[in-house]
């Protein structure tokens, strides 16, 4: 604990976790920019489509020459938001952003199990995130086969614009995000495994941990296939293997030399990655409501130990069913049977996290503080995308409303919007722990108005544009007569989609605006149990002066006789009562 | 008693907070129950309009109990000063989860078995029907080449390697007699109503997805798979085809045409496209 580090040491390679972390959540709100940005274009041509953009036009005159967009151009759009929004906003912010800044802290350990492996893992993830922003440049653009990649689109350069050198880049920062996020992930489980403060027993950790390290696991155990698939790919597209690639492929009049190779094969090894990783993000923000709830009910969570064990139930379930992105794909309708039932299954833990999170409100003295209206949006959020995840798990609904829209606003519900909501809660919460001060209570609540609302509308209105029939990745509904009366309900989601981003303004202001002059914040800000609050704002590198000792589990709230409505995990158990 | 300071607790926000909850449960309902489905146009789409309606029913019922339970709840937390129902016995919690939780499982996998299933079953395990119309689609980028096996009622033999864009975009073998009757159409199909339809799908590039919204049909296209669909129109009408599969710069105006008509008029319509 050297206190004479240069500035670059601290700041910029630094290998404290917290450090780390905040660099990781700043990356991630940068690449939410850009993420933003393309969906705002998305948004413009589904409103407007083909309408003439000349500002636009003069900005990207190989995407949009003259002004209208170009399908290629919107191809890569759609496929470039959804693979930055993934894993290189939420992934780096939610994940591996307060997973490398809060784990540390609540469990009391001085800094990760790996502090050098820590920061390689940042350099690389951003390395990644750099090689995606690139490929944009490229001849032919940005990769444009959806964030699924599907081959043969993906495999056969000329299949597609995009599919030339963007899709090699993309493979490229996909691999070097999964080494960066399984160092990370290596690096959360150890640490809540070897590093946990005298008497933090694992189940007196909070929710939020838990939800990390069971994150972590999954992660480790999810990700290794899809790097195999995309090696794979490489050398399909590059060193003329066939894993995807069957034998009589004619494009463009060229029949193709490859033979025996699936592309279904790539499927199963892509959602194999891709329904864990829908888990591995959403399940930090359930856990980080779940502890967000009694901080502003001032009582314990409803069900701790229930929450624990779906947390774990949840994610064997989520290894076990991702043959549901495939109903459709011609695989045995046999598997479909299967895949349909173990599905629903998941429901039963989703539902008693659900009941939980209510039960958390129930004779509760609540206080809406911002963190806290965003996790009550979580609430919201999760309900109506978990519902909307009966029609996509059951084989029978699905066979309608696959690669509709449908899909589209439930994901987005689902990993856009509660992950979304969590990374706001985390962030208006644990903002004054990172940079001493407070964030603007006004701006903050201002802010969960512009987000909640909007967003909660423009993905609620894409279930039923997906009822009607209309697919996903159309780069306009001009061509079908029976998605007409769908034009009126885009214009409508465009408009309340920009309302949404103009919203976001207020929380960069507030943001920035906090961090230079926000007011200081006191220790304890929102009279909270957990341990990152028992030591100082911002807290110095090696995190607590002494290591503190842990007497209780982490809702302590409103005990039964004290003065104080709230006792921190350090308080030994003489001076008072522990309750569970 | 125990006693909190800070933050500030709004009298404001609770109630913007706990009516915002209360209209969206309602507003779900609302929006929700109008009739969204393209109007229905086959035999085993009403198992899969039965199951949506179920789903739609179901859910939207409990998020209006739920969205209703969440605005009560911030009603009365946010007005309350102390803390009345601090931790439930272990016990229940556990009944109450439990309980919740399987009722949701009831509604998922009743749903699934009860309605779902026997659709699901039926669509995939029933042998097409001897007297069905056969039709060979072959996808390509950006549309869908049709063919009728003609008189003979057997499909010509197809090769790769003979295939030419311009002069045999499927790649017929001249050599093999049963072709020279095959009808071929491009992005039009025609059918008779109320007889079972039978499709083998092949593609040439990519993925596609032979979707026909009305007739709740929709089936992916993977390079080197050949599925095989059944199905029956129940309505006469024109109907469109969309391709549901992301398949490249075009995947959004691969257009087919889709009509099902009379039995006398889809005979008529082979005789005239047989002796082009």
């Amino acid at each position: 604990m050297s206190h004479s580090d240069s500035f670059i040491r601290k700041y910029i390679f630094s290998t404290d976790h917290k450090i780390i972390g905040i660099q990781y959540i700043l990356t991630g709100l940068a690449m939410a920019l850009v993420g933003g940005t393309l969906a705002g274009l998305i948004r413009l041509q589904l409103g407007w489509p083909g309408l003439q953009w000349p500002l636009l036009g003069k900005l990207m005159p190989v995407g949009m020459p003259s002004g209208v967009m170009t399908p290629e151009f919107y191809m890569a759009l759609v496929t470039m938001h959804g693979t930055i929004m993934v894993f290189f906003f939420m992934s780096f912010v939610l994940v591996s952003g307060f997973g490398n800044y809060v784990v540390p802290l609540q469990i009391g350990a001085r800094d990760m199990a790996f502090p050098l492996l820590n920061m390689l893992s940042y350099w690389i993830g951003l390395l990644g995130a750099i090689v995606i922003l690139l490929s944009f440049f490229v001849q032919g653009g940005a990769a444009a086969a959806g964030w699924t990649a599907y081959p043969p689109l993906s495999a056969v350069a000329s299949a597609m614009p995009g599919s030339a050198l963007g899709q090699t880049l993309w493979l490229l920062a996909m691999a070097l995000f999964i080494a960066s996020f399984t160092m990370s992930g290596l690096n959360i489980v150890a640490t809540v495994l070897s590093l946990r403060a005298p008497g933090m027993s694992m189940m007196r950790m909070p929710l939020t941990v838990w939800s990390y390290f069971i994150s972590a696991i999954m992660g480790l155990l999810a990700f290794p296939p899809l790097t195999a698939a995309a090696i794979m790919l490489l050398f399909d597209r590059h060193f003329d293997t066939s894993f995807f690639l069957p034998s009589g492929l004619i494009v463009a009049g060229k029949l193709l030399p490859n033979h025996g190779g699936s592309p279904l094969l790539w499927q199963h090894l892509f959602w194999f990655l891709g329904h864990p990783e829908v888990y591995v993000l959403i399940l930090p923000a359930l856990g980080i409501a779940l502890d967000m709830l009694p901080v502003f009910s001032r009582k314990p969570v409803f069900g701790y130990r229930l929450s624990v064990y779906c947390l774990m139930i949840v994610a064997v379930l989520s290894m076990i069913v991702w043959g549901h992105h495939m109903f459709v794909s011609g695989m045995s309708p046999f598997s479909g049977e299967y895949f349909s039932i173990s599905t629903m299954l998941i429901t039963v833990p989703m539902t008693i996290i659900g009941v939980n999170m209510l039960g958390s409100l129930w004779g509760a003295r609540i206080t809406l503080a911002t963190p806290m209206l965003f996790a009550l949006g979580i609430i919201a959020l999760f309900g109506v995308g978990g519902f909307g995840g009966l029609f996509l798990g059951n084989a029978t609904a699905d066979m309608q409303l696959h690669d509709t829209y449908f899909v589209v606003g439930h994901f987005h519900l689902m990993i856009g919007g509660v992950t979304l909501l969590g990374t706001f809660a985390g962030i208006y919460y644990w903002f004054p722990k990172m940079f001493g001060r407070q964030m603007s209570e006004a701006l903050g609540k201002a802010h969960f108005w512009l987000t909640f609302l909007p967003f909660f509308t423009v993905f609620f209105m894409q279930h039923f544009v997906g009822l009607q029939g209309a697919p996903r990745r159309y780069y306009a509904f001009t061509t079908y007569e029976y998605l007409n009366r769908t034009h009126g309900q885009n214009v409508v989601i465009s408009l309340v989609a920009f309302l949404l981003m103009a919203g976001q303004l207020v929380f960069a202001l507030n943001f920035i605006w906090s961090l230079v002059a926000g007011r200081a914040s006191e220790r304890n800000p929102w009279h909270a149990t957990t341990l990152e609050w028992e030591t100082s704002s911002p807290p110095p590198h090696g995190n607590f002066v002494e290591i503190p000792t842990v007497h209780r589990w982490a809702y302590e709230y409103s005990v039964a006789g004290e003065a104080l409505d709230y006792t921190p995990q350090t308080v030994p158990a003489r001076q008072v009562a522990v309750t569970a | 008693m125990t006693h909190s300071t800070s933050p500030k607790r709004g009298v404001l926000d609770v109630w913007l907070v706990s009516l915002m909850f209360l209209l969206l449960g309602a507003g779900i309902v609302l929006y929700g129950r109008r009739d969204w489905l393209p109007p229905l146009a086959s035999r085993h789409g009403a198992g899969i309009d039965d199951m949506l309606r179920y789903l739609l029913f179901t859910t939207g019922s409990l998020l209006f109990v739920a969205f209703t339970a969440l605005s009560w709840l911030v009603w009365a937390g946010g007005r309350r000063h102390v803390v009345t129902q601090r931790v439930a016995a272990a016990r229940t919690e556990v009944v109450v989860s439990l309980l919740l939780g399987m009722l949701m499982a009831a509604v998922a996998e009743g749903g699934v078995l009860a309605i779902g299933m026997p659709v699901w079953k039926e669509y995939f395990e029933a042998a097409a029907p001897p007297d069905a119309v056969q039709i060979d689609v072959t996808a390509q980028q950006f549309f869908w080449n049709v063919r009728y096996p003609g008189a003979d009622g057997v499909f010509g033999r197809v090769r790769n390697e003979l295939v030419d864009e311009a002069s045999n975009p499927v790649g017929l073998d001249s050599a093999d007699a049963r072709g020279a009757d095959d009808i071929y159409l491009v992005n039009q199909f025609i059918v008779p109503v109320d007889r079972p339809v039978h499709i083998r799908l092949h593609s040439k590039d990519m993925i596609h997805s032979f979707f026909l919204p009305h007739l709740r049909v929709k089936q992916d296209v993977i390079p080197g798979m050949t599925p095989e669909i059944t199905f029956v129109p129940t309505k006469e009408g024109t109907y469109e085809l969309a391709c549901a599969e992301l398949c490249g710069l075009g995947h959004y105006r691969m257009q087919g045409i889709f009509k099902v008509v009379a039995q006398r008029d889809y005979e008529r319509a082979l005789r005239e496209e047989a002796s082009k």
